[in-house]
């Protein structure tokens, strides 16, 4: 759905874009080519790496470790592992209701959930290649301290 | 394309190369791993095949067509409220995951955005996605979701400020000088 959505919406936009300006276009694609050829050389490892640390690491592991008992150092491995992990949040959501499913704390799949949305150690290498060291690693650290508030709040109400 | 060009391209995919080879040992080593580790990779592919190449299409029809006084106007320092708002709007439109948001970040900066609403814009990104939300909702119910929206929302906001203030000159015109490509 969200693929079809997304390159109907960008081919009708590329079609107009020509229709008005064909030299315009050009550039674009041109543009988006470099982007895609030096994004890829990122992108394409990453999905290897997250492939290879799901495969180690399985529900079964996760949910032993992160249950309701944990407590605060619970809720920090759940920040860790969501750091580490890159799952898209549609295979998250439901990963995350199976983990609770079988005997992990509800904050504790908040700061997993909350830390895997929004912190990327993956992902790291090409935020500081966009934004620089200093703002890329500012950027996770305000992510991990959002996550443990957000995890915090949701252990102060269960 | 030149010869170094292409000696330079090679060598950022060097970790392209190597990691389909370890995932290889490791299927060598361990059939039962390998196997869900190559079926975890395929998905991974799949989904972000889906969002990075039309994204970067938009970036680039973006880039030729948004000129820099309207992103200015829009997402400039002089926005105020405004610029908050649509930094919100958009990231809460986006789909797909955080590393998608880096190349639309940076042509946003690139184009005269002010540094902390582009930090903002990925901090809605990676927490008020609405196609996403629809997914949250059915997996963890309304409280859970409400909360999480609304904590992260302001909590990234008063942190783009912050990491913003952080910023020397300096460091402020470096950022809008990355380019894409």
């Amino acid at each position: 759905m969200t693929a079809i959505f997304l390159y109907g919406l960008v081919l009708v936009l590329f079609i107009i874009s020509t229709f008005k300006d064909p030299h315009k276009s050009k550039q674009a694609l041109k543009i988006s080519l470099q982007t895609l050829i030096k994004q890829m050389s990122r992108v394409i490892p990453m999905m290897f790496l997250v492939g290879i640390i799901l495969a180690v690491l399985n529900p079964a592991v996760i949910s032993l470790m992160i249950g309701k008992q944990s407590g605060f150092l619970g809720i920090l491995l759940a920040l860790v592992t969501g750091a580490v992990a890159h799952l898209p949040s549609f295979v998250a959501f439901p990963f995350g209701a199976s983990l609770l499913a079988q005997g992990a704390g509800y904050a504790q799949i908040a700061a997993f959930v909350s830390s895997l949305m929004a912190v990327g150690v993956v992902s790291l290498g090409m935020e500081i290649d966009y934004f620089g060291k200093k703002v890329a690693l500012l950027r996770n650290l305000s992510a991990v301290i959002v996550s443990l508030v957000f995890a915090l709040i949701i252990e102060g109400m269960v | 394309m030149s010869k170094s060009k292409l000696k330079s391209i090679l060598k950022a995919y060097k970790w392209a190369f190597i990691l389909p080879f370890i995932l290889v040992l490791i299927y060598l080593f361990n059939h039962e791993m390998g196997t869900t580790a190559a079926k975890a990779t395929a998905k991974n592919f799949r989904s972000m095949l889906t969002v990075l190449p039309p994204i970067l299409m938009l970036i680039g029809l973006l880039d030729v067509w948004v000129p820099r006084t309207t992103m200015i106007k829009y997402l400039g320092h002089g926005s105020g409220i405004k610029g908050i708002l649509i930094a919100l709007f958009l990231g809460s439109l986006s789909a797909g995951p955080l590393f998608a948001a880096f190349p639309v970040a940076a042509i946003l900066l690139k184009k005269g955005a002010r540094p902390a609403y582009v930090i903002f814009f990925l901090g809605t990104w990676s927490s008020s996605k609405l196609p996403i939300l629809i997914y949250e909702l059915a997996s963890f119910g309304k409280m859970f979701t409400l909360i999480h929206v609304i904590s992260n929302l302001i909590l990234f906001l008063a942190s783009s400020f912050l990491i913003e203030k952080l910023l020397s000159h300096s460091e402020i015109q470096q950022l809008a000088a990355v380019e894409n490509s």
